[in-house]
């Protein structure tokens, strides 16, 4: 049982006094009142029998065990219920801490203090303050913004660059170079080092599951970038790489995808076929 | 009475006609509580909360956000600008729906008409072309950038996952509709990628087979990547687009600054 505050106790031993009719006693004082404990309000077990209902017998067992278990001297009986009334053996008296445990008076209730939940248990959600703003309007201005400014940017692109569109599909003339889209010339430019299975299949997948698992893999909780020197040097290589081969593959690959430099024998990118030219 | 001879003026007519506009019960049925374009919208603490709460917006976005989150440095708008190119893709991707057949050879002579026939038709595939570009860009470095801030650790790992699908169902989108030009350009590039799903071990061939529907390009994998492209792929990341979004506020907001 949790330990209880010694304000409480006094609380509870002043309420138990009160409703059993006895005055509180200090628990150095009741060692040495042993006969109050032993002795306390009689009780007449027929009557409260006849008046509460119960049988006698549950009465007196009950009587019997409040004492065994409080550690006093079962009450006194009176009336004809004494038939029965032979003294524990065991009730140690002189230890008691509290003043003669017997049941309350009729018609008085008694309540026990079973714990105390400390407040901090249930109720402490603290909430750390946080430096907050209102989405509207500070978010939304930018976001609006942030979008006003990709339209912008696309509507002027496009007002000034048209999409390639080249000759009607042919499957009998295939264009030298015949490239990828831009973002699968990684891809394709390791092609021109691996196997297919290797370049088009198990890098690809084997890439993407790898992104995937990441945050299952990384077990380090910090978000600091001093703490994670090993993750993002990791991402920054595979960012880096990927960046590389793409560029490769756009601009320094030519006829029969071999390397070429743009500057000097023109740039071979259909995607940018508009742009550029 | 400002002229003064009893009568109203043009100006306070107006404005009395839109004070009763923005009372009338029609107003304040579309606009809700807390709104400016309502007449009792004023700016107060407790109206800008109710912007965002009284709003469809409170699906994505909450009353408060951490101060660090709003600053443009943290997040590069990537994946709001991200989520806005697949709205503007949407947009203009219905518009070229109304001009496109996805058969051979029409195909191609309805993009030719888009520059020629259609009012606006070559700027809006330019704007197609160049936004699905753009995006896979901004996709890509919006996952950049969520791993260099570690916003991926928990309570977040299952959103970067559904972040990667995305990805993925962004590329393909792209892919597919690479196709649809069916000029030279398209044939070959499409060519290229799929031949490497050949490679595939084990189902390989099958893999190929359902790609393209077929052993080769034809112009029934026009119609297959037209399905793809405009229906199937956008179905599926616009449900992996709202987990994505759902989590985001679920697994607490935007992540910490660093």
């Amino acid at each position: 049982m949790a330990e209880l505050p010694e304000h409480l106790q006094k609380r509870a031993a002043e309420a138990r006094a009160k409703a059993t009719g006895v005055p509180a006693a200090a628990p150095a004082s009741a060692a040495a009142a042993p006969a109050v404990a032993a002795g306390g309000p009689g009780r007449d077990l027929d009557a409260e029998s006849s008046r509460y209902g119960v049988p006698k017998s549950l009465l007196e067992r009950a009587m019997y065990a409040r004492a065994r278990k409080d550690g006093v001297a079962v009450p006194v009986l009176v009336g004809a219920g004494v038939a029965s009334g032979q003294a524990p053996a065991a009730a140690p008296a002189a230890g008691a801490a509290t003043p003669a445990a017997s049941g309350p008076p009729p018609g008085v209730r008694t309540q026990r203090l079973l714990t105390v939940v400390k407040a901090g248990a249930i109720q402490g959600t603290t909430k750390e303050p946080a430096d907050k703003v209102n989405v509207w309007p500070h978010l939304l201005a930018i976001e609006f913004v942030a979008l006003l400014a990709m339209l912008a940017f696309l509507t002027l692109l496009s007002a000034f660059v048209d999409a390639p569109l080249l000759e009607f599909a042919n499957f009998n003339e295939q264009p030298n170079p015949s490239k990828a889209p831009w973002y699968f010339l990684g891809l394709q430019e390791l092609l021109a080092y691996f196997d297919p299975m290797v370049a088009g299949i198990l890098i690809p997948t084997f890439g993407m599951i790898a992104l995937a698992v990441v945050p299952y893999v990384d077990r380090n909780p910090s978000t600091r970038p001093t703490d994670r020197k090993l993750a993002i040097t990791i991402f920054t290589v595979f960012f880096v790489g990927a960046a590389v081969l793409t560029i490769f593959g756009s601009f320094f690959r030519g006829p029969g995808f071999n390397f070429t430099f743009p500057w000097r024998d023109g740039i071979f990118f259909d995607d940018l076929l508009t742009i550029l030219e | 009475m400002a002229d003064g001879n009893g009568r109203t003026s043009l100006k306070e007519a107006v404005s009395g006609l839109g004070d009763h506009l923005r009372g009338s019960q029609v107003w304040t049925s579309i606009f809700r509580p807390g709104s400016p374009m309502r007449a009792d919208g004023g700016d107060s603490p407790r109206n800008r909360a109710y912007v965002v709460m009284n709003n469809v917006l409170y699906h994505l976005h909450p009353v408060k956000v951490k101060r660090h989150g709003v600053k443009l440095s943290y997040t590069l708008c990537l994946g709001g600008l991200s989520f806005f190119l697949f709205i503007l893709l949407t947009i203009t991707g219905i518009f070229l729906m109304f001009y496109y057949r996805p058969t051979s050879p029409q195909a191609y002579f309805d993009i030719q008409a888009l520059a020629t026939d259609v009012a606006f038709g070559q700027l809006v595939r330019n704007m197609h072309r160049w936004g699905a570009h753009v995006m896979v860009l901004t996709v890509f470095l919006h996952m950049s950038r969520v791993f260099y801030h570690g916003a991926y650790k928990p309570p977040r790992e299952f959103n970067w996952v559904v972040g990667i699908i995305l990805l993925v169902l962004t590329l393909l989108l792209s892919f597919t509709g690479y196709l649809l030009p069916w000029d030279q350009l398209a044939l070959w590039a499409v060519t290229v990628g799929t031949n490497m799903g050949g490679y595939a071990p084990v189902f390989g061939g099958q893999v190929s087979f359902a790609l393209i529907g077929g052993v080769q390009i034809t112009a029934d994998t026009l119609l297959r990547w037209y399905t793809l492209h405009v229906l199937f792929l956008p179905f599926i990341i616009t449900i992996f687009m709202a987990v994505h979004f759902w989590r985001v506020r679920k697994d607490g907001g935007i992540s910490g600054p660093l």
